[in-house]
């Protein structure tokens, strides 16, 4: 029995019909034509189908399509619609990442991470992105990079108060 | 040394924007349109069974099924080494998961549930796990046409034996050795299996259109061995080279897991059985741990006769590597290993016996470090205790016997330039060896070690490399290449080097993933071996480059071409200073001559290098003669751990890798392979494992089972240290240094934890639960683990 579902996808609305057992990382991907998160494992261990959800960071690969209905989503795609953000500036500047198969995810929970709390210390940082797996780095240069972000945004933002 | 720009310099990956914009293409990430066909594969549920029958009518019944094949479709072996394999099973089936059918469909759940009703009948046979037993004449075969295969003429398999190939290595007298020895030291070293775990799960599809034209897209890191597998194995289609076409764009982690050919054989096969419509087979995540090559496993005995001064008089080492149920490639990882087995050193009487054994566990084959890794962890952790016998300084007893440039390797050819005595000095500095450090608990203890590490790229002696420039109108240049970027960094550094060559900056030289029709011949993407290889094809075809511009500049100005060089994109001259002509003014459309005419025309550079001085051919009962590796890479780690000697948890507070990398093209990208290889290293010793049932089912092909390192689990602190000693046949001076970062980890670890707590764990991984009973119950330790 298909359902039609409407939501908002990086700030556009989308209605379309779903089984109520289709999955939103499938229906993004194979429907929608958003590839930017990727499937790694398909059952919630490995954070590369993060994307926003009403401005949380979910698993869509854990997420029923039927869910999404009234709702908001965000993706890679949406977050950067105007070029870079100052974080995907700095991964790309300090060449954080390798293979990339890896960094929508962690972009997002990164993202997420400093929207909740602009001045995270390393272990933070680390917890923030550990449900996001990766194979190449060994994430040093990547937390590096949200760390100095990180510090670059908060001493910003303490020179204009001043 | 030359005033080098561009190389040396750490300039930004040129996918680096795509990558985090995630607008980077993977195989799944394609569009192939509502034609698109899914494949679901039949899996044995049996470790070793004869096949009686084969029934698809069921699932072809099922609506929404396009098509069922079987093993009866596809007749002809394939593999990369020796042939000893079937796309799919035919009459026997050889280990738990291995395909037998695959259901075609409309959509994946059709398929997947259209698989389950294809009916195989199975005869059970004894299942052979362990590769020492397995070496037994007695035991039951798992290849009886063994023998009959065809394979490259540097293996020699054993007729009616499951012994696949054997790598004999003899060198000075043995006997002789041990007699000089005033300690022999004899023990043996377990290595499980590993997985790769690429976050990109293995994916490919395959179109084979009406006119008969067989393209592929696929995760790979081995577009032309594909293609050429791919070929022989579908002549029977009357399909030649010129007709298949593999695709690879980027590739979410390799590893060694994606070359040659696995799962994608199924792919193309399937591919030739729908014409007209494009399929595609994706790997889940479980099949990826067991149906996709894995790192073999190893039995090491090693013994070892030491004099007294700490002279290493000789070395038997005698591997058994559970190889698995095809040996396609793995047999060459145990080739490789049978080479070089004695590590880094200079050691005159040495015996190796690198035994390639067939298991009914998953195939194995290549990953990081290709053996090296493997055999490691052995000869590494008996080094230690060699010395500590000795009563002498590990690192000073690893100095003493450490191989020099000239020492006459394994099998008989000199040893290449290194800087092997300088990681070894900068990695003991960086982990402040021979200085105490103070525990943060009196119920913890600190470690630390130093161990070495070489590796070769093992590839065939004529494995080839090949590139293509052509210039644009603006001045910009495509660079083509089908070295493959699997995350090193490979199509940046391959700009680099046309950049210092041609003075054309990185941002304008466009180097993208390879297409086997359009982009030159690259053997395969692995080895450790492309910045070198593939870099002397590109620095050349950048030379042919810079050649024809001087060449024109002579002609059409009279200037003799020795005069000129290239400088900020314009072609200069040492004698006329004012003189800048540039490029963009005549690589396409010719330089106007004083008649107005217009001379020359595009400016397209080739470029090809082939190692023209190795051979394979070695004596099959020593190993000597030849010339099979082109270098070794050099290197030494180290580590500062902290062990809890109640619970035997180990914490890392300091790892350091120094490799000799040549010269580092892009310094950023090197570390980078440092950071990554050591944590992927780390975590095979401290925890990763795969578990089998005594059937020979995987226990843990997901990673809630199979764990892989979290950002929780970066060490407190990594030391790169990249020492360059020139190549002098490599571009620039630079060899690969991308497997070279995971080999010492595992031996690193376990002579740390021994160094911290006297605990000697001999077999991976190095568990705190092993270390907590070796501390606190050995009785029970030496039950279970012995
Ligand atoms: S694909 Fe969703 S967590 Fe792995
Ligand atoms: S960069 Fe490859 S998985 Fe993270």
């Amino acid at each position: 029995m298909k359902t039609e579902i409407t939501f908002r996808l990086n700030g556009i609305e989308r209605s379309l019909f779903v089984e109520p057992n289709d999955v939103l990382i499938d229906v993004l991907r194979t429907r929608l034509g958003i590839k930017s998160p990727k499937i790694g494992c398909d059952q919630g261990d490995c954070g590369t189908c993060t994307v926003f959800f009403n401005g949380k960071t979910v698993r869509s690969c854990l997420v029923l399509a039927i869910e999404a209905d009234g709702g908001e989503i965000v993706t890679l795609e949406g977050l950067s619609e105007n070029g870079p953000t100052p974080l995907q500036r700095a991964f790309a500047d300090r060449n954080a990442f390798q293979c990339g198969f890896c960094a929508p995810g962690i972009i997002l929970s990164a993202t997420e991470l400093l929207q909740k709390n602009p001045e995270p210390d390393r272990h933070e940082i680390q917890e923030a992105i550990a449900g996001n797996l990766c194979r190449c780095t060994g994430y040093t240069p990547v937390i590096d990079v949200i760390a100095e972000v990180a510090a670059k945004k908060t001493a910003g933002k303490n020179r204009k108060s001043r | 040394m030359e005033n080098l720009k561009v190389v040396g310099q750490s300039v930004p990956r040129i996918d680096g924007l795509e990558k985090v914009m995630g607008s980077a293409q993977y195989v799944d990430d394609i569009e192939f349109g509502p034609g698109l066909l899914y494949a679901c594969v039949v899996e044995s549920p049996f470790a070793h069974a004869e096949i009686l029958s084969v029934n698809t009518a069921k699932a072809a019944q099922v609506k929404g099924v396009v098509k069922v094949v079987t093993g009866r479709d596809f007749p002809d072996k394939f593999g990369l080494y020796m042939k000893d394999r079937h796309v799919f099973a035919t009459d026997r089936v050889r280990f738990v998961g291995e395909q037998v059918a695959a259901v075609i469909a409309w959509d994946q759940k059709t398929a997947l549930r259209a698989a389950r009703l294809v009916e195989v009948k199975y005869k059970e046979l004894p299942a052979v796990l362990d590769p020492v037993k397995a070496i037994d004449q007695q035991c039951c075969l798992l290849h009886p046409g063994l023998g009959d295969y065809t394979c490259v003429p540097w293996f020699f398999p054993k007729k009616k034996t499951n012994v696949a190939h054997c790598r004999k290595t003899r060198k000075g007298n043995l006997e002789k050795g041990f007699a000089e020895a005033d300690v022999i030291l004899e023990d043996t070293y377990r290595v499980p299996r590993y997985a790769h775990c690429a976050i990109e799960p293995h994916a490919i599809a395959g179109l084979y259109d009406n006119a008969g034209r067989l393209t592929l897209w696929s995760a790979s890191q081995s577009p032309f061995t594909q293609r050429n597998v791919f070929a022989e194995a579908l002549s029977s289609l009357g399909l030649t080279h010129k007709d298949v076409r593999v695709i690879t764009p980027y590739v979410g982690g390799g590893f060694g897991g994606k070359a040659g050919v696995s799962m994608e054989i199924m792919c193309a096969a399937v591919a030739t059985a729908v014409k007209g419509h494009p399929v595609k087979l994706m790997w889940n995540r479980a099949q990826e741990f067991y149906n996709t090559y894995q790192r073999q496993g190893v039995v090491a005995k090693i013994k070892m006769g030491v004099r007294k001064d700490g002279t290493i008089t000789a070395l038997e080492h005698l591997l058994f590597w559970d190889a698995g149920a095809y040996v396609e490639y793995g047999a060459n990882v145990v080739n490789a290993a049978g080479l070089s087995a004695s590590g880094p050193y200079k050691i005159d009487n040495l015996k190796i016996d690198s035994h390639c054994i067939y298991t009914n566990l998953p195939p194995g084959g290549p990953y990081r470090g290709f053996g090296y890794s493997e055999f490691g962890f052995g000869l590494e952790s008996h080094i230690d205790r060699v010395a500590r016998k000795l009563k002498m300084d590990p690192l000073e007893f690893r100095r003493k016997n450490a191989i020099s440039a000239g020492d006459i390797l394994p099998y008989g050819a000199p040893m290449n330039d290194n800087g092997l005595r300088e990681c070894m000095d900068k990695a003991a500095k960086a982990i402040r060896w021979g200085h105490e450090e103070k525990p943060s608990a009196p119920n913890k203890a600190i470690g630390k070690s130093i161990v070495l590490l070489w590796k070769a790229p093992a590839m065939p002696p004529n494995a080839s490399s090949s590139a293509f420039l052509k210039f644009n109108e603006d001045g910009s240049l495509n660079l083509l290449v089908s070295g493959m970027e699997i995350g090193q960094g490979l199509l940046t550094v391959m700009a680099q080097i046309a950049s210092e060559v041609l003075s054309v900056p990185v941002a304008k030289i466009r180097v993208e993933t390879p297409d086997t029709d359009r982009n030159p011949y690259e053997w395969q993407t692995v080895g450790s071996h492309v910045t070198w290889s593939c870099g002397n094809a590109v620095k050349r075809a950048a030379l042919d480059a810079r050649r024809q511009i001087f060449e024109l500049v002579q002609r059409v100005h009279s200037i003799d071409a020795s005069e000129l060089y290239l400088e900020n994109e314009c072609v200069k001259c040492h004698t006329k200073p004012d003189m800048a002509i540039a490029l963009r003014s005549f690589v396409i459309d010719g330089m106007q001559a004083k008649d107005h005419t217009f001379k020359g025309g595009p400016i397209m550079g080739r470029g090809v290098f082939l190692p023209e001085f190795a051979s394979a051919i070695g004596d099959p009962e020593t190993g000597q003669g030849g010339k099979p590796n082109v270098h070794y890479t050099t290197g030494a780690g180290g580590v500062i751990v902290e062990v809890d000697k109640e619970t035997g948890k180990v914490k890392i507070l300091k790892a350091v890798l120094a490799v000799d990398a040549g010269k580092a093209i892009n310094p950023d990208l090197c570390r980078g392979q440092i950071t990554g290889g050591l944590l992927q290293g780390l975590a095979t010793v401290l925890y990763e494992d795969m578990r089998f049932s005594d059937k020979g089912k995987l226990l843990n092909p997901s990673f809630s089972d199979y764990k892989i390192p979290t950002a929780l689990d970066e060490p407190a602190e990594v030391v790169p240290i990249l020492v360059e000693v020139a190549q002098p046949d490599g571009p620039y001076g630079a060899r690969g240094v991308g497997e070279h970062t995971m080999i010492p980890a595992a031996s690193m670890v376990a002579n740390a934890v021994f160094n911290a707590t006297g605990a000697r764990i001999k077999s991976m991984p190095v568990t705190a639960e092993k270390i907590a009973l070796a501390i606190n119950q050995p009785e029970v330790f030496a039950k279970l683990f012995y």
